[in-house]
């Protein structure tokens, strides 16, 4: 049973009486351990395909499975408890809390679990570790460079232990450099075991994952780069751009 | 972080202590990022609640002070009997009116069983002259014995007369302290305290044997003030001048304050016995009365018992024999409504029918208090309220401006796990916190609202802070706190994530 299953899956937007298909019956198994990417232009449909996987929103029609749980007609709170417990995600934006230290920030999750604060820390303090951020737990997010707000918000999605991580665009704002090193760290994380689903309309980063899935148009175009498969290419960012497809 | 899971999440109760405690933490955090804001916020609810407490306390001040008064005139269990002009479908009777009379008071013994006690007055305008000064006492009346218990009097010094002195038609008198005052000096003048016991005073030229003195009356609070000037005085520390203490009844000294009203009258008072008042100023030339063409009339019946017990000296002299005013007291507050009907029987019949006397009850005054201090109680209140009403509109006004400013935090706490509850909680905490703070503070700053109004106030009823009120003003508080709340953190809590996380 793959981790995620999502069959004829379709999101239909109305804007004034005009029917918009963002995703028109899409199909889709993610398997346990996973690295995938999905990979398409802007207004390809692949950010609503990654919030109705990741329970940020409800598809219009179709069924999608979880980690067992089928999620198409969940309620608002039942939705909340799924992103609280099984899903982990990482921003473009980073998304901190600026008004929180990075230790807060990553205890964020773990508030709405209900977890007691001193394991909390202890927790925060380990997935800090993981992500070598340990030393800056004190530090506010405008005190820390891009690529540590990243470090830091990868952090926050992984310390409710969640069986899938979504990643929009994680590179989107950081340097090359920088942009390779958490790309690198993607990787660890996948060597972990961790089932990680990375959205970016660049193919070049697409090209880390051994699986790509291609969204045009609301609808899915498989390709599955075998080359990639032992995951031991040198990674190259910020070569020449990739041709834009319109 | 390993992919193992030894530390898979176990299934908590959501809104735990623990979160709850958060959510209060992250309120009181938000509320210290905006300091100014928040104090401004607050201020209304601060307001608000400190008016609200400071108007109760100044009610219940006012309410003591006139129970005090009420006790100190004679309670409730009193009923007078005053004389009053004719009714005018009766006007063409009103020769043959008699008016109060001894006779009505042996009347009333015999026929009156619920009436107890009764005790006759007679009213005299009389100056007092004695030791070079003179006075105009607020009463000076010609009474039985029985005055004593029924206008709540206690002798401090010397006796009240007695059957005897009353009998003998004796010139004796029993004084308050502001005679003593005005004609011997107060002891905060005179430094020690003047007992005239013994000396003579002069009423409308007539000598008077002072045979006894009132105690000093006063408020619960005016006693408490003089105490504490007692106290500092002992310990060498001088009393401030302008707090000193001002014991109502004396006549000219330092500014008055109109609360203690009933203990000044009170203090204000000579009694002499009733026959001696009929023989010295009611009989003959002495007061040529203007009832007295037909008081010889009316009043044959109660004269002959009065010349029976002053000995016949009397018998042959025209002269006022009606009293001023008649108090009674019943037995019991419940049975007033039949005890005023047996009275009026009993009136009824001795002046024949014609009413030139009515009844004054305390109870008509208890009611007019109560009305008053309901009133006061509910326009305080009202204003109070609207204060509070305000500041809860400011709070949710800041409320609403906050959470558009933070539209994206609400997307990121969304994503990670937040329910539509998390939210609502968290806003809604938010905004109880600063109700909270505020009464808190309010509540703070309202014991010096009070003293403050204690000092402007025109009333001298010290404000009395309750523990209600202070409950009272911070559940109000509480209340407004959450009502202010309930909007902005549904409104916030609504939001949906895809596009707050989107939002700039």
């Amino acid at each position: 049973m793959a981790l995620v299953e999502l069959r004829n899956v379709s999101k239909i937007y109305h804007l004034g009486g005009e029917e918009i298909r963002a995703l028109d019956d899409v199909s889709l198994d993610i398997g346990e351990g996973e690295f995938i990417s999905i990979i398409g232009p802007s207004g390809s449909g692949k950010s609503t395909l990654m919030h109705i996987l990741g329970c940020l929103d409800s598809p219009s029609r179709g069924t999608i499975k979880l980690d067992g749980v089928m999620i198409q007609d969940a309620t608002p709170r039942q939705l909340a408890t799924m992103r609280n417990r099984k899903i982990g995600f990482v921003f473009q934006f980073f998304n901190l809390l600026p008004k929180l230290n990075v230790l807060q920030n990553v205890e964020l999750p773990m508030i709405y679990s209900g977890i007691p604060g001193r394991e909390r820390r202890a927790r925060a303090l380990a997935a800090l570790e993981a992500v070598d951020m340990a030393n800056r737990a004190k530090h506010r997010p405008s005190q820390l460079s891009g690529g540590q707000q990243q470090r830091a918000a990868i952090a926050r999605a992984l310390v409710n232990n969640p069986r899938i991580v979504f990643a929009d665009e994680p590179t989107g704002n950081l340097d090359s450099h920088t942009g390779e090193a958490i790309l690198n760290l993607f990787r660890k994380l996948s060597t972990e075991g961790r089932t990680i689903v990375l959205v970016t309309h660049d193919p070049e980063i697409a090209a880390v994952t051994p699986r790509r899935i291609e969204i045009r148009d609301g609808r899915i175009a498989e390709k599955v780069d075998l080359t990639l498969a032992g995951l031991d290419r040198q990674i190259k960012i910020g070569g020449p751009p990739p041709p834009v497809q319109a | 972080m390993k992919s193992d899971r030894p530390h898979a999440p176990p299934e908590v109760l959501r809104h735990s202590s623990a979160q709850f405690n958060t959510t209060i933490l992250a309120g009181l955090r938000e509320i210290w990022a905006h300091k100014f804001r928040s104090l401004l916020t607050m201020l209304g609810i601060i307001l608000g609640v400190s008016s609200l407490v400071a108007m109760s306390a100044l009610v219940s001040g006012m309410e003591k002070g006139a129970k005090e008064a009420l006790i100190a005139i004679g309670g409730l269990q009193k009923v007078r009997v005053e004389p009053q002009e004719v009714p005018i479908e009766q006007r063409h009777l009103s020769d043959q009116a008699v008016g109060i009379t001894i006779n009505d008071v042996y009347a009333l013994e015999q026929s009156a069983p619920l009436v107890t006690r009764l005790s006759p007055e007679m009213r005299l305008f009389a100056t007092a002259t004695a030791n070079g000064k003179t006075f105009r006492p607020w009463v000076c009346s010609g009474v039985w014995p029985v005055a004593l218990e029924m206008s709540e009097h206690v002798i401090a010094h010397g006796r009240m007369f007695n059957e005897i002195d009353d009998e003998l038609a004796r010139n004796v008198c029993v004084i308050g302290t502001a005679t003593r005052d005005e004609l011997w000096g107060s002891p905060e003048r005179v430094g020690h305290e003047i007992i005239p016991l013994g000396e003579t005073v002069y009423l409308n030229g007539v000598p008077f044997t002072i045979i006894g003195m009132f105690e000093h009356y006063e408020s619960e609070q005016d006693r408490r003030a003089r105490e504490l000037a007692r106290l500092q005085a002992e310990r060498g520390v001088a009393p401030p001048v302008a707090t000193g203490p001002d014991r109502g009844g004396r006549g000219s000294s330092g500014m008055r304050r109109p609360g203690g009203f009933a203990f000044r009258l009170k203090n204000s008072t000579i009694y002499i016995p009733l026959n001696t008042m009929w023989m010295k100023f009611r009989t003959g030339a002495a007061m040529p009365a203007s009832g007295s063409s037909f008081g010889g009339r009316g009043g044959g019946s109660s004269r002959t018992v009065t010349t029976a017990s002053a000995g016949g000296t009397a018998a042959t002299i025209t002269g006022d024999p009606r009293l001023s005013t008649l108090e009674l007291k019943i037995a019991s507050v419940e049975q007033l409504p039949e005890a005023l009907q047996q009275i009026r029987n009993v009136l009824m019949s001795t002046h024949r029918g014609i009413e030139d006397w009515t009844f004054r009850t305390q109870e008509d005054w208890a009611e007019q208090i109560a009305t008053f201090i309901r009133n006061a109680r509910l326009s305080g209140g009202l204003i109070a309220g609207i204060s509070l009403l305000v500041g809860g509109i400011g709070i949710m006004n800041i409320m609403l401006a906050s959470i558009s400013e933070r539209v994206r935090e609400i997307g990121i706490r969304k994503s990670v796990g937040a329910a539509t509850s998390d939210i609502f909680i968290q806003i809604l905490a938010e905004s109880v916190v600063i109700a909270v703070l505020g009464g808190v503070v309010g509540l703070a700053s309202s014991f010096g609202l009070v003293q403050l109004l204690g000092k402007l106030s025109p009333t001298d009823n010290e404000p009395i802070v309750t523990v209600t009120a202070l409950a009272v003003a911070f559940a109000f508080s509480v209340l407004v706190g959450v009502l202010a709340g309930i909007f902005p953190a549904i409104k916030a809590s609504r939001l949906n994530p895809i596009q707050a996380l989107r939002y700039e």
